[in-house]
């Protein structure tokens, strides 16, 4: 991968039927990326949904892969957001297990510092649900090997561009479909 | 109606004349409804009635198919049943994907109760489709049946051309209900190509007219938009010359004055080595494929490429940065031009641009082309090329044959020379060959093949007798896997693995067993009378033509070399 790779946001409007999915993932598959995070809901619209996918990709290989996607029949449209100019969110699950010597302070002060909340208790471990852009999630997830992590569930990313960006940024965005 | 009868009558308003095709457990409703519909002797076409081919395999039937599209134009359909019979269509569907051939194959599937039971003769056609179609559809009411029909053919015949399948589950073709035919789909995301944009014709238009030296590259694109007369005309107005990939021979006359043949791997050695001289490059319809340009980071770097494509996700896939894309059809795309062009030609003195021309053509004439006095496999094309009318249609396998095909047989008029490019389908020559002399029965009908190739869809023969298709097979028997063969003695050191096939089977007695003629011929004399023996004949003849082993196609441009770093010998 060359030097410009990173992460890539990719927001597509599908219709919402059996295969769609399938036929999306398949494809960025064929070109050989690891899709980091997927996540798929009913959109605005009856009968269309939204995905969105996160992968790690230079920008030609990015950019032929959208116009793939945008060729596919059942995707209404697509487009490329980036962190700068998008709004993302991510929810993950996680449980802990803290054994001494952490104390039960501490253990709140950590969730608390995240905005995180406990959704879930038992005498010996915790759920904690956590919210944020996958940073975040990220960086909650390293933290929490400190105390006792179990188990993760991402929902992966989701995401929406930003309404107050500029002109410019929004015709980069557009251009890379022409 | 049943959907089996939707499906049947769904075809005849498409206008289809012919289905190639293969029974079996799961499309048998299908073939009742076809039983009603005509019987399966041959009748001119009318109004009630089309026909039905049997292949002998379903590859076959998707190639035959396949030939038929390329030849005619038109939608060449086919059918299989489930598991194992859809699952043999998949080369056939691919090879049509890769060469942008609107091919519809309609399959049909286990009751949709039974989906992903693993169910007898089930497999998961949809899915396995998925990459090598423009869409595949699974209707599962009959009344979706007309829809997914017309979609079928919409899409396949639409931008860029390319094999659409529906698979049918069968209590969904035995179910009666009523159904309504739709005159037109529509998709949302998915709109016939839009008219080229004005203001990058003008840009392109205006590249050209500044170039010193503008080289045209005509890929397949060009043909599937049926868009010789355009490129012929533009070439003409500019007195520029036009090289072709290798999907793309044929889309001009290559006995033209401004032919540079093709160029690519194996491309005329002075065409290879001119193409990265010339300061503006315009390929139309081409996906600049490694095989067409070498390796890519080698090829023209000083040259301003200018890039046409029906796909807008070909603009920047192989080659990354033409300096003007424009996504449009290939037809549209030169008429555009000539507007453009015809202005600024106006008033202008051609004179430099004819001698420039000319010392272009000049350059790029390949050494002697004498004839050879042995019967060998490039003196076999080239006594095709010779003997066979212009209008005369020729197929090829895949191998050493097709490239001396590339070579020595120049493709005069359109839509006369089919070859498996993209996916280089051993095997697609022949049945492909039927195809085409289905679409057109007024022209003798010749593939070109090796004995390899021969043997993948060999059986195509009975058809071919049972049918009444009369075409024929020139086999180049070199006992070998001749491409494998040479990549093993250039890049292999001689150490021929697994590619002596021996003297098995004896193709006079092969032809023969299936009802059609066979000769052996061993000298060019020969080789002439059996051609002109064949092109009268009624049935198809198989011609072997035993030549050297140790024959290579030459030049040859080494994998992963800049395409001015041929092997000549």
């Amino acid at each position: 991968m060359s030097q410009d790779a990173q992460l890539r946001i990719i927001s597509a409007l599908v219709e919402h039927k059996p295969g769609v999915l399938y036929r999306i993932s398949n494809l960025i598959r064929r070109k050989s990326f690891n899709i980091e995070s997927i996540a798929v809901g009913p959109a605005e619209i009856p009968g269309l949904a939204r995905m969105t996918f996160t992968m790690f990709s230079d920008y030609g290989r990015f950019d032929q892969v959208m116009k793939n996607i945008d060729n596919l029949i059942d995707v209404r449209s697509v487009e490329p957001l980036e962190e700068r100019n998008a709004t993302m969110r991510e929810l993950a699950l996680v449980k802990l297990s803290p054994g001494a010597p952490v104390t039960r302070p501490e253990v709140t002060n950590f969730i608390e510092a995240f905005r995180a909340n406990i959704v879930d208790l038992s005498p010996d471990s915790l759920t904690v649900e956590v919210c944020g852009d996958p940073d975040k999630i990220n960086a909650f997830i390293n933290l929490a090997r400190n105390f006792g992590l179990k188990q993760v569930a991402r929902t992966g990313a989701v995401a929406l561009p930003r309404e107050m960006i500029t002109q410019r940024e929004m015709s980069n965005g557009e251009s890379i479909l022409r | 109606m049943s959907g089996a009868q939707a499906v049947v009558e769904a075809l005849r308003r498409e206008g289809v004349e012919v289905v190639f095709g293969y029974p079996g457990g799961a499309n048998m409703p299908i073939y009742d409804a076809l039983y009603d519909f005509q019987n399966f002797q041959y009748t001119p076409l009318n109004e009630r009635s089309f026909r039905h081919i049997l292949a002998r395999h379903e590859q076959s039937a998707a190639h035959m198919a396949d030939g038929y599209a390329r030849a005619s134009g038109r939608v060449g359909v086919c059918m299989a049943t489930s598991g194992p019979g859809a699952t043999n269509l998949m080369t056939g569907l691919a090879t049509a994907y890769m060469d942008s051939s609107p091919v519809v194959a309609i399959t049909g599937q286990v009751p949709s109760y039974m989906i992903g039971t693993d169910a007898f003769q089930e497999t998961d056609v949809v899915g396995m489709a998925t990459s090598v179609t423009k869409y595949a559809f699974q209707p599962l009411r009959v009344r979706d049946v007309p829809y997914a029909i017309k979609a079928a053919f919409y899409l396949a015949t639409t931008r860029r051309p390319q094999p659409v399948l529906v698979d049918i589950p069968k209590n969904v073709q035995q179910t009666e209900d009523e159904v309504e035919f739709p005159n037109h789909v529509n998709f949302p995301n998915y709109q016939p190509l839009p008219d080229p944009d004005p203001t990058i014709v003008k840009t392109i238009a205006r590249a050209i007219l500044e170039a010193q030296w503008p080289v045209i590259l005509a890929g397949g694109g060009v043909k599937m938009a049926n868009a010789y007369r355009e490129l012929q005309a533009f070439a003409e107005l500019l007195v520029a010359p036009v090289v072709t990939s290798f999907m793309g021979k044929g889309a001009f006359p290559e006995n033209h004055p401004l032919s540079l043949g093709c160029m690519g791997m194996h491309g005329s050695e002075r065409t290879n080595k001119l193409i990265p001289e010339c300061d503006v490059f315009l390929v139309i319809g081409s996906r600049l494929s490694d095989r067409t340009t070498g390796k890519i980071e080698k090829f023209a770097p000083n040259t301003k490429v200018i890039h046409i494509d029906a796909d807008k996700a070909e603009i920047g896939k192989n080659y990354k940065l033409p300096v003007v894309s424009l996504v449009a059809d290939a037809k549209k795309a030169l008429q555009a031009l000539i507007r453009e062009v015809e202005v600024g030609m106006m008033g202008r003195q051609r004179d430099a641009w004819v001698k420039r021309a000319q010392e272009v053509m000049v350059m790029a004439k390949t050494e002697s082309d004498d004839d050879g006095a042995y019967l060998s496999g490039v003196e076999t094309i080239k006594m095709l090329r010779r003997l066979l009318p212009p209008k005369a249609i020729v197929t090829t396998e895949v191998g050493q044959h097709q490239m001396w095909c590339e070579q020595h047989f120049q493709v005069i008029e359109p839509r006369t020379f089919f070859s498996s490019g993209g996916l280089g389908t051993m095997g697609f020559g022949f049945p492909a060959a039927l195809g085409a002399k289905v679409a057109r029965p007024d022209v003798p009908v010749f593939d070109v093949a090796g004995d390899g190739s021969f043997l993948m869809t060999e059986n195509s023969l009975a058809t071919s007798i049972e049918e009444q298709i009369p075409v024929t097979a020139v086999i180049l028997n070199n006992r070998m896997l001749g491409m494998v063969a040479q990549w093993q003695r250039f890049f292999y050191r001689r150490r021929y693995s697994a590619v002596h096939l021996g003297r098995s089977p004896d193709f006079v007695k092969l032809a023969e067993a299936y009802g059609a003629e066979g000769v052996r011929v061993e000298t060019l004399p020969e080789l002439e009378t059996a051609v002109n023996r064949a092109m009268r004949s009624p049935v198809t003849t198989v011609i072997e033509v035993p030549i050297s082993p140790e024959e290579d196609v030459l030049p040859m441009l080494p994998p992963g070399a800049g395409i001015k770093e041929m092997i000549v010998g």
